[in-house]
């Protein structure tokens, strides 16, 4: 094993490696799925994989709220940011995940103003000085993120705001987990559990994946020693035959989550019948919407929104990316017709998508090591 | 979107309990401390920030850790700072 991309704390991280490699037990493969697009980023920037022996494998997962929003969600957005009077905030990383007759910069080159936003609360405070205009926030993100959302909602009802409203595209990781613990095109020894949604969600949560999938499943802080703790607190379950929620991270994800969190959300919103997910399809109740009771803060209710099912381009592999069937540089136009600068997939253009981290670091240490190797 | 970054709590706001000052990597900005009313936030405490609100709280030490690791990360923490810096929540 070679390390090549050194980092703080490298000798800990040898040490780890040396035990990891310890409880390997020969002629087994180990395939780990690390659910958080984070994750996946940390272990390409500091090539993780070559601190790891050659049976395990680590697998990326669906953990990118902006990688999974399938296409026809962009295009409805833009449906909404198209009418007469709408001004539409979105976070950054939105901006250029392309839909089918292109992306938001290019929607604005057309006319629509959809701007960036840090914050819903900078969403809502557009609203307060744009009164003659509606404004709308496109929501996107996980458990971590349908709090902010819930409780500027909350916000603007308490303050009487009109003119706002949200575009809800928030997701749930546990049917997405589920989902990939049903697929029957990958065999899995355990999950990387994420970090930032199990602060408000906990870990509770993921017991189901033990209990009825006899999979273990470690909650992991995104530091490179994190990440190699995890492993080895994985490799530990296997050798001692456990499968168990263990919480790598506790020194920022409490047990039980936030509940102050998961009040607002229940608030504000509740599980859709299905969603649809890039990649994975539709999956029942993997979705939040706005609740009756806050309809006037529902975008969908108040625009005529297309809902029309877009497939992915046809050279695209996102899907596979997504499920960790595919590794980023086995898709076709990886890297060629597909890059950063101009993404055909979601995963290119989030730096938490799979193919964007590896195609911004790891083919560089992948291609160190191969050269390394034949020096 | 993604990250979630370590901020000091400098003030909390005198006509809004539910809002603080705080300085993440010498930028000063408002942010939401409402979902952590059960943690009783106070100047000098160090919060987990993510889209404008404090999602935990941690110490000191984590605090420092997560940002030499968000320093090293580059370009993904560098828009991430420059995305707060336009925030104007209040």
């Amino acid at each position: 094993m070679r390390f090549v991309d050194e980092f703080r704390d490298a000798d800990k991280a040898r040490a780890l490696s040396a035990k990891i490699t310890s409880l390997c037990e020969p002629g087994r493969e180990y395939k780990f799925m690390e659910v958080c697009g984070g994750h996946t980023h940390t272990i390409y920037k500091h090539g993780l994989e070559d601190y790891l022996p050659e049976n395990i494998t680590l697998i990326h997962g669906p953990g990118c709220p902006v990688c999974v929003i399938p296409m026809g969600r962009i295009d409805d957005a833009i449906h909404i940011a198209r009418r007469p009077g709408v001004l539409m905030t979105s976070f950054g990383d939105m901006m250029r995940v392309p839909g089918s007759g292109g992306n938001f910069f290019d929607s604005n080159a057309e006319g629509t103003n959809i701007r960036m936003v840090y914050s819903p609360l900078d969403s809502l405070k557009i609203a307060r000085q744009n009164p003659d205009q509606q404004v709308v926030f496109m929501a996107i993100g996980f458990e971590t993120t349908a709090p902010s959302t819930a409780m500027t909602v909350l916000r603007a009802a308490k303050e009487g705001i009109e003119n706002f409203s949200v575009f809800c595209n928030h997701i749930t990781i546990i049917p997405a987990i589920k989902a990939i613990l049903d697929s029957p095109d990958l065999r899995l020894d355990g999950f990387i559990g994420p970090g930032h949604v199990s602060t408000v969600i906990g870990c509770r949560p993921y017991e189901f994946i033990a209990s009825d999938y006899g999979k273990p499943i470690v909650v992991a802080g995104f530091e490179p020693l994190d990440i190699l703790q995890s492993i080895y607190m994985l490799m530990l379950q296997l050798k001692e035959g456990r499968s168990e929620v263990e919480n790598q991270y506790s020194r920022v994800v409490p047990w039980e989550g936030n509940l102050t969190a998961l009040r607002a959300i229940a608030e504000v919103m509740e599980l859709r019948p299905y969603f649809e997910w890039r990649g994975l399809g539709f999956i029942s109740h993997s979705a939040l919407r706005m609740r009756d009771k806050y309809a006037k803060y529902d975008a969908e209710l108040h625009y005529e929104v297309p809902g029309v099912r877009v497939a992915d381009p046809k050279a695209c592999q996102c899907g596979e990316v997504l499920k960790g069937v595919l590794k980023p540089w086995e898709c076709k136009v990886f890297g060629t017709a597909c890059t950063p600068e101009t993404p055909i997939g979601t995963c290119m253009v989030s730096p938490e998508g799979a193919c964007a981290a590896y195609y911004n670091f790891g083919r560089f240490t992948r291609t160190r090591v191969r050269e390394a190797s034949i020096s | 979107m993604c990250l979630g970054i370590p901020g000091e709590v400098i003030e909390i706001l005198t006509d809004r309990p539910d809002l603080a000052r705080v300085d993440v990597s010498g930028v000063k900005r408002a942010i939401n401390i409402g979902l952590l009313v059960e943690e009783g936030i106070k100047p000098g405490d160090w919060v987990l920030i993510h889209v404008g609100f404090a999602l935990s709280k941690i110490d000191e030490a984590e605090a420092k850790a997560a940002m030499d690791f968000l320093e090293g990360i580059g370009k993904a923490y560098e828009d991430e700072l420059a995305a707060l810096r336009d925030s104007q929540i209040v």
